[in-house]
């Protein structure tokens, strides 16, 4: 054995790879839950990767033949439905596991500390993940898929000058039609999937060289032994290795509960109207996309001065994500020993984000519209509130409340039409979000008890 | 390591020149994968002009068509409804028709051409994100208020349109809906998708 070893390794460098990424990667000792989703996003990856290899050995990618090859799968091909649900649930897996991973990011500030690029890398693949999974979502070739199709690259439309011709090109019709379904297809099972695998590759090289944050935000490479390993590090093989198969265990429970008794999640994960097939001269009642992109999809029909503004309002949103580690420059990473108005900022942020994606999913009436439109107001007053936060003994809270406030009370002077009693209504009162988000994260730390940042340790806790 | 007989500027124009070189050919090798996204000449052939015969339609009644896979409308308009339009003007956003949504000859109250008042001729594509309205000709239902003089309602983002396709204020779409090039190959038949100024771009 120790001699096929040594073969390879004159010829590869395998055992080197092997040490380096795993038997002597050192990872910092206190991973909590919140560390099971780098992993299991990666398990994911795999499970589309091979349930996709064999959904297109049976699949159709034609406007003649698509609705019925998925028909075709799902009833004659031997298990093709289990693999299919599998790819189906797959999709909202991922999102799901990617949500909460970037949300570790965000509490642990696991994009500081020369970790910029590892969060760029993983922004790309969260970008690459959504046009991955909009151009899957039209391969059934239901009503949804059409329509939400027709939406989505109608944005594009919305470009001054040359939108016009910008969707034409991308359609390869001046409609919906063969053309477009057969190179989203294209793009789908080969161009996005092999930038996806890269981009994995990279996220992960770019991370061991840094090395993994922490719960703490305790840079262990600080502290060494006399052999040169952290104090606070374990090699990722065994003990995280292991530890990320309990984390497989529970997921796979979860995953396939739902594969098995709700692959449609009430019409969630795989919406009702893509049980028919498309139909460009019939548009569904109620056209909403899939549940993970509909945060966006609110902030995109909240903006209403004119559609190209949606759709930079859409994209800004994305890109502001892109750039917190430029915007969030407070030297504590973790928000263990952050001031209480951060956790209270962090959280509000994650409740507005999943507000927003309820509202993607629902019809439009005055009072969720208003609500859209507020959500929309602190979703991106959060960016500038983190910033306030990077120096909370300084910061000139009264004055940013003041400001921010201004800011919302002029759009919503503008907005007033008390001729639109509905909207108006709604208007007069739900001021109330955005001015209570700005009390709790601007007017509460000028109380020193929610203002005191606590002293970041030495080693890891626990 | 340095040797003086190089000639560095030389170098320097060399690998310049190269890079260059190179940049262009990469550019113009990605030109077919480009130009390959065009619509091609088969869907263009389907975009072809399209011919209807208006005898069949009643008063009151719409046809839906398809013309470049779109649908088009077509509603012939009873006398009322075109007279209720003008009651419509300050609630719209755009009443004149003065954004380019039509060919100059359907930029009049009723968006169509002289003489064919009753037929107006639409594209049925809302201008916010390209659903489809519904048609709802009824005089005020209860979900759409008692001003509702019929037109179309877009069930996906709110959008409302009168009955000749122009849009009414504070909802998301921007525009009017598109009136597409037309003609009368005789009085009742209509060719959508060419006029006397030729097919449709």
């Amino acid at each position: 054995m120790q001699g096929f070893m040594n073969w390879i390794d004159e010829r590869f460098p395998l055992t080197k790879v092997w040490n380096e990424h795993l038997a002597e990667y050192y990872a910092p000792k206190n991973f909590n839950f919140w560390y099971y989703f780098g992993s299991l996003a990666m398990l994911v990856l795999v499970i589309q990767i091979i349930s996709g290899i064999f959904l297109t050995m049976h699949y159709k990618p034609d406007e003649a033949m698509a609705f019925a090859s998925v028909e075709y799968i799902m009833r004659d091909v031997p298990g093709g439905w289990f693999i299919r649900y599998m790819h189906s649930t797959g999709a909202s897996a991922f999102f799901i596991v990617v949500y909460l991973h970037m949300f570790r990011g965000l509490i642990y500030g696991s994009y500081k500390g020369k970790r910029e690029l590892v969060w760029l890398i993983g922004m790309t693949i969260y970008l690459a993940l959504m046009a991955e999974a909009f151009m899957g979502y039209l391969l059934p070739w239901g009503q949804m898929s059409f329509w939400g199709a027709q939406v989505i690259i109608n944005l594009f439309n919305t470009v001054p000058v040359v939108g016009a011709e910008l969707s034409t090109w991308i359609r390869g019709d001046y409609v919906i039609a063969d053309a477009t379904l057969n190179r989203l297809f294209a793009l789908h099972v080969a161009a996005v999937p092999l930038v996806l695998v890269a981009l994995v590759f990279v996220h992960i090289v770019a991370l061991h060289v840094v090395g993994s944050n922490n719960p703490d935000g305790v840079e262990i490479k600080k502290l060494k032994n006399d052999k040169g390993i952290p104090l606070d590090g374990i090699p990722f093989h065994p003990y995280y290795s292991v530890k990320d198969i309990v984390g497989v265990g529970v997921f796979l429970l979860v995953f396939f509960a739902i594969v098995f008794f709700a692959p449609e999640m009430g019409g969630y994960f795989l919406e009702h109207a893509n049980f028919e097939p498309a139909n460009s001269l019939k548009t569904p009642e109620h056209i909403a996309p899939v549940w993970y992109f509909t945060p966006f999809y609110t902030v995109l029909r909240a903006v209403t001065v004119s559609p190209f503004a949606g759709t930079v309002a859409m994209f800004l949103a994305i890109i502001f994500l892109f750039l917190l580690p430029w915007i969030d420059k407070n030297p504590i990473k973790s928000w263990r020993y952050r001031n209480t108005a951060h956790t209270i900022n962090l959280l509000l942020f994650a409740a507005v984000f999943m507000v927003l994606g309820y509202l993607g999913v629902k019809p439009v009436t005055p009072e969720l519209k208003e609500l859209g439109t507020r959500m929309t107001e602190i979703y991106f007053i959060f960016f500038i509130v983190l910033w306030v936060h990077n120096t909370p003994s300084k910061a000139k809270y009264l004055m940013w409340f003041i400001i921010l406030a201004g800011v919302i009370g002029l759009m919503d002077f503008i907005r007033y039409n008390p001729e639109a009693t509905d909207d108006a209504q709604q208007i007069a009162w739900q001021w109330i979000f955005p001015i209570g988000y700005l009390a709790l994260t601007l007017l509460l730390p000028m109380v020193k008890r929610f203002n005191d940042e606590k002293l970041v340790p030495e080693r890891v806790t626990s | 390591m340095e040797n003086p007989e190089v000639d560095k500027g030389r170098r320097r124009f060399l690998i310049a020149a190269t890079s260059v070189v190179g940049a262009v050919g990469a550019g113009a090798a990605a030109t077919p994968y480009l130009i390959s996204w065009n619509p091609s000449a088969r869907a263009k052939a389907a975009g072809a002009p399209v011919e209807v015969n208006l005898s069949k339609l009643d008063e009151g009644q719409m046809a839906t068509i398809i013309w470049r896979k779109k649908p088009v409308w077509i509603v012939n308009r009873s006398q009322k409804m075109l007279d209720d339009l003008a009651s419509n003007d300050n609630l719209l956003r755009d009443p004149k028709s003065v954004e380019e949504q039509q060919p100059v000859y359907a930029q009049n109250a009723a968006r169509t051409r002289e003489g064919k008042e009753k037929y107006i001729v639409l594209i049925a594509i809302c201008t916010h994100l390209g659903c489809s309205p519904t048609f709802r000709p009824e005089l005020a239902p209860a979900d759409l208020g008692a001003n509702w003089k019929g037109g179309w309602y877009c069930p996906c983002h709110g959008s409302r349109f009168d009955l000749a396709g122009r849009v009414f204020q504070n909802v998301p779409a921007p525009t009017n809906l598109v009136v597409p090039v037309h003609s009368y190959k005789d009085d009742m038949t209509i060719v959508i998708g060419v006029d006397e100024n030729g097919e449709a771009a």
